[in-house]
């Protein structure tokens, strides 16, 4: 309070409005979060009830429950099923989005505007039209209830957003590199994996961590494709939750939540600077 | 050496020109040369571009083209499919629910979108101004756009708007008794629309980048001529951020028609009360994954996919009267 005293006095009376206006969507916005945070340490008839943020006597019992995991399959399988998948999407997405993105910005093939134009097109399709004919055929190989429905795409470049934005900024690369590594006897494959995969790292950073964050977050995806509990994801384990007994372990279900988010706030507090350019630039050179 | 030009008649061979350019010892580069590189760099793009062209065959197209046959057949996994012709569309045209559910998404994407976009553009300028913990104020209000889509997201949403719970008891402050959200079929709409709303973070953080590359002289120009701060706004904010906000709009709205998730969860799975929630995927789960109707099923994805596509079109279209792109252009 007193750093913002200080602003204020500095800046005059415009800039208290400007904090008070900006604390104020700060409360609704952190609302949610924190109050999750208040809950998980409420006995679950309080949860919902109790006004206060925070309870008198916070409790830990809704995270030792958690131990004793969900409908006898320890929470760590979840997260180990969660990680699995969302760092083999990381890695099929750097890698396989990158060569394409490389192909497009750098190599002057036949065909390639008017791939360029299907690429972006597929950005814009809607997923509903994929969701019935992909589980056909992944029921035809026999990979239900594999990880692999869930991986494949990630290593074919089908996630568009991301082959967009490393073809942006490889196109802003200076085109002297790549041209003096040619004249130097580069071929393709070594200025790639040379000279543009490391300049190209924001690039790369951003849609690793989107990837992850997606694929923690995705919920659709394991609820087709994953049908027994010891290869649920961390979405899945919480749906069991509440199909299980939501009225009785409210506690534990909110406590769950949260550790649940915790990646993902980890990753955003870590990387926040990348993510937040990364969105930035995507809509100004869109 | 590298730059030197070749006679014109060869610079208009399009995409060989900078291989022109780079080969030729002089005005006379033997024909052999570019076409040899432009071999080899076909070649190179093909093999770089394969995993993408192997997915877009195998995960994007051949499955459309399966989904727009399934779209006329029965099909309930088990059985071969058999051709119906065009039941599944006259049959979703008089399902009542596939109405509702229409209806349930329309609305979901005609407010939330709207509400969502002048949230963000209303905090963006205020971001705008450089101040201290700009950025700090920047990554928090970005935060819901990350955790919001999440299973925990909607699971809160739906303990935040229960009965007693914190939003009925604000209500009733100001007078209004409707109770929580969550159990009311006409108000639960209104739960996943403020969970769309909270996420107003992405398109936030595109405007401001927008709101930034804005000249500040047009603004002092403008004040200096006595135009208050609306005539400002639309004068020069709205027209400069212009194609920032097409690209907002169309993502927003291409996105919003996909919700899934959220509506799952905050209804308990059961998209009601009273099929309240029934937003089109989740009619499209239903039908598809818990009644073995295939064929219905893929009818509806690509009734949605003309859909979006059609909305699409007109955005792209509409586009020409109020996006206005700098000269020189992007």
């Amino acid at each position: 309070m007193s750093l913002l005293y200080a602003a204020v006095r500095r800046r005059g009376p415009g800039a208290l409005a400007w904090h008070l206006g900006a604390l104020v969507i700060l409360a609704v916005v952190l609302y949610p979060v924190v109050w999750t945070l208040g809950a998980s340490f409420k006995p679950s008839a309080e949860i919902i009830g109790a006004l206060d943020l925070f309870p008198a006597d916070p409790i830990g019992d809704n995270y030792t429950r958690l131990t004793e995991g969900i409908a006898d399959i320890p929470i760590s399988t979840f997260f180990l099923n969660s990680a699995y998948i969302a760092v083999g999407s990381v890695v099929g997405v750097v890698l396989s989005c990158s060569l394409t993105a490389y192909a497009f910005a750098k190599v002057r093939f036949a065909g390639r505007n008017v791939m360029f134009a299907i690429m972006i097109g597929t950005l814009l399709l809607p997923y509903h039209v994929l969701i019935i004919p992909q589980y056909v055929l992944f029921q035809e190989l026999e990979l239900i209830n594999t990880f692999t429905p869930l991986l494949i795409g990630k290593y074919l470049a089908t996630d568009a957003f991301f082959v967009f934005l490393m073809v942006q900024f490889m196109r802003g690369l200076p085109k002297e590199l790549d041209e003096a590594a040619r004249l130097d006897g580069c071929g393709h494959l070594r200025t790639y994996w040379s000279i543009v995969m490391p300049l190209c790292r924001p690039a790369l950073v951003t849609s690793a961590i989107f990837t992850f964050i997606n694929a923690w977050n995705d919920f659709m995806g394991p609820l087709l494709y994953l049908n027994e509990p010891d290869k649920y994801t961390v979405s899945l384990g919480l749906k069991m939750f509440i199909d299980q007994d939501a009225v009785a372990d409210y506690g534990g279900m909110i406590a769950m939540s949260l550790v649940a988010l915790l990646p993902v706030l980890a990753f955003f507090v870590a990387f926040q600077r990348y993510l937040i350019d990364g969105m930035a630039t995507s809509g100004l050179k869109g | 050496m590298t730059h030197i030009h070749t006679s014109p008649g060869e610079l208009d061979a399009g995409d060989g020109r900078s291989v022109a350019k780079r080969n030729g010892p002089g005005g006379n580069a033997p024909p052999a040369a570019p076409e040899r590189r432009n071999r080899r760099e076909n070649v190179a793009g093909y093999l770089f571009m394969s995993p993408w062209i192997a997915g877009f065959l195998f995960l994007i197209a051949g499955p459309m083209v399966f989904s727009l046959y399934l779209s006329f057949t029965e099909y309930n996994l088990f059985e071969a499919p058999r051709w119906i012709g065009l039941q599944n569309f006259t049959d979703m045209f008089a399902d009542p629910r596939w109405r509702q559910s229409v209806e349930v998404t329309s609305w979901y994407v005609l407010i939330g979108t709207p509400i969502k976009l002048a949230a963000a553009l209303a905090v963006a300028m205020l971001l705008a101004q450089k101040r201290w913990g700009q950025s700090f104020y920047r990554a928090a209000f970005y935060a819901p756009s990350l955790i919001g889509a999440s299973v925990s997201a909607a699971i809160v949403w739906r303990a935040l708007f229960s009965d007693d719970a914190i939003v009925d008891r604000t209500q009733k402050v100001f007078g209004v008794e409707v109770g929580g959200w969550i159990g009311d079929p006409s108000m639960i709409i209104y739960a996943l629309i403020a969970l769309t709303v909270w996420q107003f973070g992405a398109p936030m953080v595109i405007f401001l980048a927008g709101l930034k590359q804005v000249p500040r002289e047009l603004y002092e120009a403008a004040e200096v001529d006595g135009a208050g701060p609306w005539r400002r706004f639309f004068h020069i904010t709205l027209p400069m951020i212009s194609p920032v906000l097409f690209f907002n709009v169309l993502l927003e709205t291409i996105h919003s028609f996909q919700i899934f998730g959220s509506a799952y969860i905050v209804s308990n799975g059961s998209c009601g009360p009273a099929d309240a929630t029934l937003v089109y995927t989740c009619y499209l789960y239903e039908q598809g994954f818990v009644n073995s109707r295939m064929g219905f099923a893929s009818a509806m994805g690509w009734l949605l996919l003309v859909a979006v596509g059609l909305v699409t079109a007109v955005l792209f279209w509409s586009q020409k009267r109020w996006v206005h792109y700098e000269e020189g252009g992007r």
